[in-house]
């Protein structure tokens, strides 16, 4: 078994009563998300994935393909509509998590680095604050072990350990995508999700961002999904890719042969377009 | 002694941009790689031959056809296997060099270099020092070890790519034009230097344009054209036949 496996994920938005037939009448093929017939938007619809511990699965898709949606409802930020998820450290069904254990497999099996900078954190307290949280939320009591545990970790993320103390709001940008990526290693989880890594970076902090991840992320070895609508963040990260357009799956393959010999139309067209 | 069996691989590619038009990249190739051998692959521009690497890497899945492999847990066939069974002998027995260096920005050449060996669970001294030596070999100036390839000349980061894809001695080496951009001097000690940093352990398969080179380098050819095998020859037949094109070439 796999780390991760998601069978027929799927998620609805909308106030109206599903026809039955939303599913069907949506996704690639069709050209749209919204059902013709009741008007549900489908975010995304029978998404079937698997990750190994240790691998790292890309997602790529433009905006609107479903791929937030999905990696939200992976790291147990959204209600799913559908499907089911079997995760190492679960008995059942993931998705059906209830409150509390929501809260403990985020604080400790899966963490989530948020597309928008500063997501996640709260930028009135300190930075070493933001990552000791999660810590706190673990279980963690002795002051000195955390105040040890979040220099290692401000280290580990090359952020200056001597900034620690000044309120998140101070960091610059990069800074504090370093803080949201220490707080969500902060408890060893076994997954990480990545959420457009790159987006609101200028770009020569983006590439150094990447590498720190991709360091750690080999170093522990630890399974990673990385979300992005940018080839080149996949490229670089995921050792497999998942093409995502309309809420659906159209392709997925080795990330080298799905960039190099890409199948579906939509695949191709999205390769050629890349400036 | 027969280390992959290839047969009847097929390479086909649907275009959709252009109304499905279909392509024929490789057309009922079979042929055996020795173990320990270093194999040549020649042919003109668009006949076929990054196509076979790139099939024996998975970087295409190939459209029909084997490709047994003599793994060291036993023959797999690399045109089948599931990804992750290719993923993982990636990482412990198959190496690739493309012509282009594709690195992540703002990583040093000679971090390049170290990460494979340091996965492979070499001590980062040790291997930080195979590095550096591997780049010296081929005449990478030392104040570029440092330096992120990014800025660097064609070849330049096609010397990093080299060194990066022969570091670990993988069982088997791909490689693609892998001196195309270098000069004569460096081309001379890229090959000096394959010949002396891999061992009987490594089998090589490599695609090249240039008939010194191959001569040099190669123990057999295999001469690809429009698709197809054309046939095997051993490299010293291969260059007793296009010794007109050299004296052509006026190389």
């Amino acid at each position: 078994m796999s780390l991760l496996d998601a069978e027929n994920v799927t998620r609805f938005y909308g106030d109206v009563e599903p026809c039955g037939r939303c599913v069907e009448r949506t996704g690639a093929e069709h050209g749209r998300n919204r059902c013709p017939e009741c008007g549900m938007v489908v975010g995304c619809a029978d998404v079937t994935l698997s990750v190994e511990s240790g691998e790292v699965l890309g997602i790529v898709g433009e905006s609107g393909s479903g791929k937030s949606s999905l990696a939200e409802m992976l790291a147990l930020d959204l209600a799913a509509t559908d499907g089911t998820v079997a995760f190492d450290a679960y008995d059942g069904n993931f998705l059906d998590a209830n409150y509390e254990e929501r809260v403990d497999l985020q604080n400790e099996h899966v963490g989530m680095v948020h597309q928008h900078v500063g997501d996640g954190l709260n930028l009135e307290f300190t930075g070493g604050g933001n990552v000791a949280e999660a810590l706190l939320a673990a279980g963690w009591r002795h002051f000195e072990d955390v105040r040890t545990r979040v220099r290692d970790l401000f280290e580990e993320t090359e952020v200056p350990a001597d900034r620690m103390d000044d309120p998140t709001s101070t960091y610059s940008g990069g800074m504090q995508r370093r803080v949201q990526i220490a707080k969500a290693i902060a408890n060893d989880p076994e997954l990480v999700i990545l959420d457009e890594p790159t987006t609101g970076l200028d770009v020569s902090v983006q590439a150094r961002v990447l590498d720190m991840f991709r360091r750690i992320q080999r170093e522990q070895d630890v399974a990673t999904i990385v979300v992005s609508h940018d080839l080149g963040v996949i490229r670089l990260l995921a050792d497999r890719t998942v093409v995502m357009r309309h809420g659906r799956v159209v392709e997925t393959g080795l990330t080298d042969r799905v960039m190099e010999d890409p199948r579906h139309e939509y695949t191709q067209t999205l390769i050629n377009s890349v400036i | 002694m027969t280390f992959i069996q290839i047969a009847d691989l097929r390479k086909e590619f649907e275009m959709h941009v252009v109304g499905g038009k279909r392509v024929v990249g490789l057309d009922d190739v079979s042929f055996d790689v020795h173990d320990g051998e270093f194999l040549a692959i020649v042919g003109e521009s668009g006949s076929g031959k990054s196509s076979l690497l790139k099939c024996l890497y998975r970087t295409y899945d190939p459209s029909a056809g084997t490709i047994r492999f003599e793994s060291e847990a036993g023959i797999v066939d690399l045109a089948s296997c599931s990804e992750r069974e290719m993923l993982s002998l990636r990482g412990d027995e198959i190496g690739y060099a493309s012509q282009f260096l594709d690195e992540i920005p703002r990583v040093p050449a000679i971090d390049v270099v170290t990460r494979p060996l340091i996965e492979d669970g070499i001590e980062s001294q040790v291997a930080r020092d195979v590095a550096r030596d591997l780049l010296t070999e081929l005449s990478l100036p030392e104040e570029l070890h440092d330096a992120y390839p990014a800025t660097f000349s064609g070849g330049e980061r096609q010397r990093v790519n080299l060194a990066r894809a022969i570091a670990p001695r993988p069982r088997l080496l791909l490689l693609d034009e892998p001196t195309s951009a270098l000069d004569p001097d460096t081309k001379a000690a890229a090959i000096d230097l394959l010949d002396r940093y891999l061992t009987d352990e490594t089998t090589v398969v490599g695609v090249f344009h240039n008939r010194d080179v191959v001569s040099q380098v190669a123990d057999r050819v295999v001469i690809l054209d429009d698709a197809r095998l054309r046939r095997i020859v051993d490299v010293e037949t291969y260059v007793a036949e296009t010794a007109d094109e050299a004296q052509g070439a006026g190389a």
